[in-house]
């Protein structure tokens, strides 16, 4: 503001400074010289030193990615970044005005409704903060709609929901029981035995962390057979060629949308999905949009059944979330319109395809093995030689120029020596093919 | 029901596409060879096919729809709607910060943790704290993660305290994220001051008390100057503090919540640091804590090795775990740092000092014609309560439908919930004098509006894609998707 305006307001005001406008707060505990922050930059030197920093990063558009776990390296279509770089978007806040957040409104709705159309659910919601909140949300969801206080969850999870997870099931006093796996899936006989008829549901992750493929028919036959619910992490990329997880018993089911459009950015921002089946509605976590009329019979749209939410309900409130993932639901949303029906069973194909072949490449890589022989889709795991350290092998990848697999030993101490492979659309049979030949120079 | 404008999946005909996807340079491989057929899709999804033009003019539209900052003002009070400057989303999007995996060796992202370590030390100087962690993706997701460091803390001593204060005005999320946490809420009655009653606060505190939470200022935009006093009793009766830093753009360089007496403190990055708030998200809630509660810190975090390289860490054995995947919400954090870089500590002062005046300046003039509950000073945010227009028939609600005829978007209304008719301001400090006088002068005109033709208030908006729409009815009939298939 000028000096000008200031000296105007000021006066409007009725105070002759600043100063004056700070009166209320005890002299004791205003903060005297200055802030232990780091100093202002003028934009040029701002850009430089980000830039720079930037530069400190090795990024996937120079270094080929085998790197997964959760995170993927796929295409993401220009035209995302320019829907999400409409300021109307990005610039507005949560559509409580429906008459001018139209668009945003809409937008969710049409997100909604391509999350339906995927996991095969009948109603989801506008978003989560990223897959891992969203599966410790449906726990939280299937322990209220049970009355029951134990949740089954699968070593096969990604091992941040689950660290995510018993956070949250920590704060609401639930307990979690985890079963293990067998040849990279949920160990059947195990998790039998671990339901029982407490059980207020079953944490599964499809494809699981280990890229395999669950049975979920056979694990939701064992979980409702105890009245319990089955809930399902899921791949949205997976699902242009695995049968949707509400047709095979799902009662909720979660995931990142991730996949969908949104770049890994050290892991966030991304957005959580989350859907349930009609008789789970009313306790869904998050915001939702309903379509209604206006005054005229026009259709529009609204933030709707809010009576479960936060700034309603405050402690009786199905879940504490406010802000979501909106613009990041967004880019998901326009990820699945440039796809469309048959690009999204291609790009799945395409990601089936690249997977299996590098999987035969490093198999063929002296000293390397599949230990699991489960079904896949774009991630596997290939077992080093042994003694020679996963993290040991990726610094030398990097040296080589690409970005390693997921050291499994981090999370799976009987696994030390384990890798986990992702291979996308993106990645090339040249990429694959050198990559394969500099991992044998690496061991 | 009149179908303006057309969903994406009424758009679609049957083969067309909008995807350019890489080549099968591999053998082709049929799935159902490697995959059981039970567990193959019997039938694709129902997604629309349509050409990218379609694509970019339905969402060209739809933003057209669509109100944001850059639109015009957006007085949303405690939701802090200040401009996002362009240089943030520039920064963010370089590849270095855009496309980088969490999990790659941690020498390959070194300047991504020196980015994350360098804003740690900062918000913890900006808010008086010793630790700040950054894992957080909202601010009400950083409250329940201060909930459960406090709650862990009091365990580790042996405590069993689980009940949380908050004045009546407090955010909806407090009491959630205290509920979420495994604690039971106790509300206070704010005095007629619109401050915390000291007699209540004294009466609700005991030997289970967990926490008080408070924002300060508060959602009346006063600054609680019995903070002091409301620190001590709190810590007397051996609770802790928790500061809502939702209102957080009023104070910086002026005072600290650290400075105050606070023990945790979550910021919005979203609101104070302008990181855009994106129709809804995504947003960042870090957490500053005293160093009581930093052995209770999510894991990991960043620290600085001895040879000054930046390392992750898994924090200790009485971390209250993980609350989200990853390290947060890594972009927005860009964004912040950008803006904190941009501004300095002088810069950072100026911007809260700017707030607060545009705010006073703001309740002075429009006080004489409404009704201003809490006169005198405030800090950048004020309420004021629209009774004065109920005799002609007016309520609140018909006030900010006919600020959207005027090209405005209205204050945040019917909060906090202990003022009658209420509006919410908050202008923030990027907002010029002259905009600051036309929304006044609009304010003023509906005033007379409601006196002189109530009618025309009563039927806003005119100028907008669609009327008041029917909640209730999307209530109770709930149609949540399209159902396509």
């Amino acid at each position: 503001m000028t000096e000008q305006d200031q000296q105007d307001m000021l006066k409007t005001v009725g105070v002759n400074s600043i100063e004056e406008l700070f009166k209320d707060i005890p002299e004791e505990i205003r903060f005297k010289g200055e802030l232990p922050v780091s100093k202002g930059l003028d934009e040029y030197a701002l850009t430089s030193h980000l830039s720079a920093l930037a530069a400190k990063n090795a990024n996937t558009d120079q270094y080929p990615s085998f790197l997964g776990a959760g995170l993927y390296d796929h295409h993401v279509p220009s035209v995302i970044n320019h829907v999400v770089s409409r300021s109307e978007f990005y610039t507005a806040y949560t559509p409580y005005q429906p008459e001018v957040s139209q668009g945003e409104l809409q937008a969710i709705f049409e997100f909604q409704s391509y999350i339906c159309e995927l996991t095969g659910m009948a109603v989801a919601n506008a978003s989560m903060y990223d897959g891992a909140t969203a599966l410790a949300e449906a726990g939280s969801l299937a322990s209220a709609a049970t009355k029951r206080s134990k949740l089954v969850v699968s070593t096969a999870v990604h091992p941040e929901s689950r660290q995510v997870l018993l956070a949250y099931a920590h704060g609401l006093g639930l307990e979690i029981i985890e079963v293990g796996t067998k040849n990279g899936v949920t160990d059947m006989d195990e998790l039998a035995k671990a339901i029982a008829d407490d059980t207020a549901a079953v944490l599964v992750q499809n494809p699981n962390f280990f890229g395999s493929i669950e049975d979920l028919a056979s694990i939701g036959e064992l979980v409702h057979a105890q009245k319990g619910l089955m809930i399902v992490s899921t791949n949205p990329i997976s699902l242009g060629l695995l049968e949707a997880p509400g047709k095979l018993g799902a009662d909720i089911v979660v995931g990142d949308a991730q996949p969908l459009g949104i770049s890994s950015s050290l892991g966030g921002p991304t957005c959580g999905f989350f859907a349930v089946s009609k008789d789970h509605m009313r306790r869904m976590p998050g915001r939702i949009v309903g379509q209604t009329v206006d005054r005229n019979g026009k259709r529009g749209f609204v933030l709707t059944l809010q009576a479960r939410e936060q700034h309603i309900r405050r402690e009786k409130a199905t879940s504490n979330i406010c802000s979501n993932q909106a613009l990041l639901a967004l880019c998901a949303s326009v990820y699945m319109s440039v796809m469309g029906k048959q690009g999204m069973i291609e790009v799945s194909q395409l990601n089936l395809q690249k997977s299996h072949y590098a999987a035969k490449r490093l198999a063929d890589v002296p000293g390397v093995t599949m230990p699991f022989t489960s079904p896949y889709f774009n991630e596997f795991v290939v077992k080093l030689p042994d003694g020679v350290s996963a993290s040991a092998v990726n610094s030398k990848l990097l040296k080589e120029g690409f970005l390693g697999g997921y050291d499994l030993g981090r999370s799976y101490p009987e696994l030390e020596g384990h890798m986990l492979i992702a291979v996308t659309e993106r990645r090339t049979k040249e990429q694959i093919d050198q990559f394969a030949s500099r991992l044998e120079g690496c061991l | 029901m009149i179908q303006e404008k057309a969903l994406i999946f009424e758009l679609s005909h049957p083969g067309r596409i909008a995807y350019s996807l890489p080549e099968l340079d591999v053998p082709a491989l049929d799935a159902a060879s490697v995959i059981p057929a039970s567990m193959l899709r019997s039938e694709p999804a129902a997604l629309p096919e349509v050409y990218e033009v379609d694509v970019i003019r339905h969402y060209t539209e739809l933003s057209r729809r669509n109100f944001g900052v850059d639109n015009g003002f957006y007085p949303l009070g405690s939701c802090t709607m200040k401009y996002n400057p362009k240089v943030n989303e520039d920064v963010a999007r370089y590849a270095g910060f855009a496309k980088i995996h969490p999990y790659q060796p941690e020498e390959s992202i070194q300047g991504a943790l020196e980015l994350l370590y360098q804003l740690q030390v900062d918000l913890a100087g900006l808010t008086g704290m010793d630790a700040v962690t950054l894992q957080p993706a909202a601010g009400a997701h950083g409250e329940w993660t201060g909930l459960m460091m406090i709650r862990a803390y009091h365990e580790s001593r042996g405590e069993h305290r689980d009940k949380v204060i908050v004045p009546d005005s407090s955010h909806g999320t407090n009491p959630a994220s205290a509920s979420v946490a495994g604690l039971q809420t106790i509300t206070i009655p704010s005095t007629d001051k619109g401050l915390v009653d000291l007699d209540a606060l004294r009466a609700a505190v005991g030997s289970d008390t967990a926490a008080l939470m408070l924002t300060n200022p508060n959602t009346l935009g006063l600054f609680e100057e019995q903070i002091q006093e409301i620190a001590a009793i709190v810590h007397e009766a051996g609770g802790l503090l928790y500061y809502d830093g939702a209102n957080s753009n009023a104070i910086m360089g002026i005072t600290r919540p650290g400075d105050m007496g606070f023990d945790v403190v979550h910021l919005n990055l979203h609101k104070t640091m302008s990181t855009p708030h994106g129709g809804g998200g995504p947003g960042a809630g870090p957490v500053g804590v005293k160093s009581l509660l930093v052995p209770f810190l999510p894991r990991p975090f960043v620290s600085k090795t001895e040879h000054g390289a930046f390392t992750l860490e898994g924090g200790n054995d009485q971390s209250i775990g993980r609350v989200k995947a990853y390290y947060g919400n890594f972009g927005i954090l860009v964004r912040a740092y950008t803006y904190m870089r941009s501004y300095g500590p002088e810069g950072l002062r100026r911007v809260s000092e700017c707030a607060v005046l545009n705010a006073n300046y703001m309740m002075k003039r429009l006080e004489p014609y409404f009704d201003v509950p809490y006169p005198g000073i405030c800090k950048h945010e004020f309420v004021m309560s629209g009774t004065p227009l109920k005799q002609y028939g007016i309520r609140t609600l018909d006030v900010a439908k006919r600020l959207l005829d005027f090209g405005y978007h209205p204050p945040t209304i019917y909060f906090p919930l202990n003022v009658e008719e209420c509006m919410m301001i908050e202008p923030t400090e990027t907002e010029s004098k002259d905009t600051l006088d036309a929304f006044i002068d609009t304010m003023i005109q509906i005033a007379k509006e409601a006196e002189e033709q109530p009618e025309l208030l009563l039927n806003a908006p005119y100028d907008t894609p669609v009327t008041r729409l029917d909640e209730t009815t999307a209530a109770r009939k709930p149609v949540l998707n399209c159902a396509c298939s």
